[in-house]
């Protein structure tokens, strides 16, 4: 099986809410004093590949957009156990829409050339769009699954669960396909260590825009059909009714008439 | 593309009925046809839904393509992409909502990118700018630490909205429309993606999505057993439990229960959050509650300020004492 995972670089999205700030200027969010990592969907789509090659064998390859990427974050999926990195490292590719980053990507895939699956995080912690995938489906005409949670590869196909409200539906789509990874697919494995000398020792591919034959004006910034008028930090009251009693008993008592009070129970 | 008009809502059909989410998309999309002074549609898909048509009016919409095919009986993408491109391309709406489920988070990026336009997925808000006439499509981001407004210059303007963030308008017998077939024209050999099977889980007591009010855990909680108390809690409730990452990745709870960016994203009316900080995971699965009740030992906790009643304290004291009282009060 040969397959490709894209995964993103991101904010820590574990880090405390206090650390999140909005920089005015250039509208952008910031977690100050917290290293970036690779998003948690794109480590979960990663999972779903690595545990294929762990039954079927083959290739994996990690794909990630961004500019200044940082080494030690985006070899992540190398020591998870990764066969290759390619970057699309350039500040034209970066602040575009699922569009345009999906445009740039599906260059990319196209470069790589034979794939039997592509794999994308569900979402991305960030933007929270779960776009890109659907998107890289379209311009690469491929069938695509969203939202999987268990993959079993048969001949020819491959035969996925996909989640739903109440329970999971069970597709089966021909290869070669696109594949969303919800987090039911179970916890992302931890590098080992002779995972983590290999990443070190493996240098990634770096390819820009004219790599992979994309014109500047649909990619990144200049690519965007959807544009962010405006990013804001919600207001929040901040007014938290402490109720209080001698003892912690006391207090549950007031809450509970507190709550029937307000109605809310 | 000037000349998109109107606002088009796709309907998603549940049990033979129209579903909630389609009637609050149907509430959204009045308003904005109303803003726009344009008329609204509804798209209904599937087997036998003919029938429903008349019940998108009285929730609305003006008109209503139907497109009625033994192909459609259940959600198969290829074929419901195909058959919302032609209705779009047949109806040339500047605006088409969906619901954001299962169902609308994979066919709404489809149908945008097909037909050379965007959509932002996950509204909370959604409103006509009274200078440009385009669609202001608000959706939290960063996992609900921030929101951000996205516009788009392409037609038509695409928009999934979260569960229960728009209003249904009252059912009116009264409203009449107009019901317009759509022929599929489907060939079975397009479904590449082919569903052999529908698994329902039964969870025990009431689905987390459905609930008013939800009583969470976190790792404070400390064990499997800890949740047996909420769960006390919840009986008088008539509420569902859930819990933070840390429980579900311990194996205390299964992962179904999870609320956070990882998990399921719910808005109840009622918001226990007990023993949980208030990580931004964890806030982006809950934080569009409509009241969060706070019971934590730490008074610093991040879940304070998020919160609109709390009581500083150990869980193991409060929460029976809380449920003793309650079960007396609603049962008095």
């Amino acid at each position: 099986m040969d397959m490709i995972v894209c995964v993103k670089q991101v904010i820590d999205p574990e880090a405390p809410p206090a650390s999140f700030k909005i920089d005015a200027a250039s509208n952008k969010a910031v977690m100050a004093g917290v290293p970036p990592v690779i998003d948690p969907y794109g480590e979960f789509a990663t999972e779903a590949a690595l545990k294929i090659k762990d039954a079927k064998g083959g290739k994996l390859t990690a794909l990630c957009l961004g500019n200044a990427l940082l080494r030690e974050v985006v070899k992540k999926p190398l020591s998870m156990g990764a066969d290759d990195l390619i970057l699309l490292e350039d500040p034209a590719f970066v602040d575009g829409d699922a569009w345009s980053t999906a445009f740039a990507l599906a260059a990319a895939v196209k470069k790589i050339g034979k794939f039997d699956i592509l794999f994308c995080g569900r979402e991305a912690s960030d933007t929270n769009a779960g776009e890109v995938g659907p998107a890289l489906a379209e311009i690469l005409g491929l069938p695509c699954v969203t939202l999987v949670k268990k993959i079993e590869i048969l001949d020819g196909k491959a035969k996925v669960e996909r989640m739903t409200a109440d329970g999971y539906e069970v597709i089966e789509v021909t290869l070669p396909c696109l594949l969303t990874v919800s987090n039911e697919i179970g916890e992302p494995r931890y590098p080992t260590i002779k995972g983590i000398m290999a990443a070190k020792r493996k240098e990634p591919v770096v390819w820009k825009p004219a790599d992979i034959a994309v014109e500047a004006g649909k990619i990144g910034v200049a690519g965007q059909r959807a544009k962010m008028t405006k990013l804001f930090q919600p207001v929040k009251e901040g007014k938290c009714e402490i109720l209080t009693g001698d003892t912690p008993e006391e207090a549950a008592v007031k809450l509970a008439l507190r709550l029937r009070e307000a109605k809310l129970i | 593309m000037a000349d998109n008009k109107g606002v088009m809502v796709f309907c998603e059909v549940a049990n033979g009925k129209l579903a909630g989410i389609a009637t609050e998309g149907l509430g959204a999309g009045r308003k904005l046809a109303d803003a726009l002074g344009e008329e609204l549609a509804a798209v209904l898909i599937g087997t036998g839904v003919s029938a429903l048509a008349e019940e998108a009016i009285k929730y609305g919409a003006n008109k209503v393509y139907v497109v009625d095919d033994p192909l459609l009986n259940e959600y198969h993408n290829d074929a419901f992409i195909a058959v919302m491109d032609k209705v779009a391309r047949q109806a040339n709406p500047q605006i088409i909502l969906m619901g954001q489920t299962s169902i609308g988070r994979d066919l709404a990026p489809r149908l945008a990118f097909r037909l050379g336009t965007s959509a932002t997925l996950d509204c909370i808000e959604l409103a006509i700018d009274p200078a440009t006439k385009r669609l202001l499509q608000t959706k939290p981001v960063y996992g609900g630490n921030a929101r951000a407004i996205f516009t788009m210059d392409t037609n038509p303007q695409i928009a999934t909205t979260r569960i229960k963030a728009m209003t249904p308008l009252a059912p009116d017998a009264a409203r009449k429309g107009e019901v317009i077939k759509v022929d599929a024209g489907l060939q079975p050999s397009a479904i590449k993606a082919k569903m052999l099977q529908k698994v329902k889980e039964e969870i025990e007591g009431i689905k987390l999505e459905d609930a008013q009010i939800v009583i969470s855990g976190g790792r404070g909680i400390g064990g499997p057993d800890g949740f047996k108390v909420l769960a006390e809690l919840a009986k008088p409730l008539k509420a569902a439990t859930g819990a933070s990452r840390p429980p579900c990745d311990n194996g205390w709870v299964p992962s179904t229960m999870q609320v956070g960016l990882t998990g399921k994203i719910i808005a109840p009316e009622v918001y226990f959050a007990i023993a949980i900080s208030g990580s931004s995971q964890h806030m982006s699965g809950c934080s569009g509650s409509k009241n969060i009740i706070a019971i934590n030992k730490d008074p610093e906790a991040n879940i304070f300020r998020e919160a609109r009643f709390g009581v500083v304290g150990d869980w193991k004291k409060v929460v029976p004492a809380l449920t003793t009282k309650v079960k007396e009060l609603v049962s008095g």
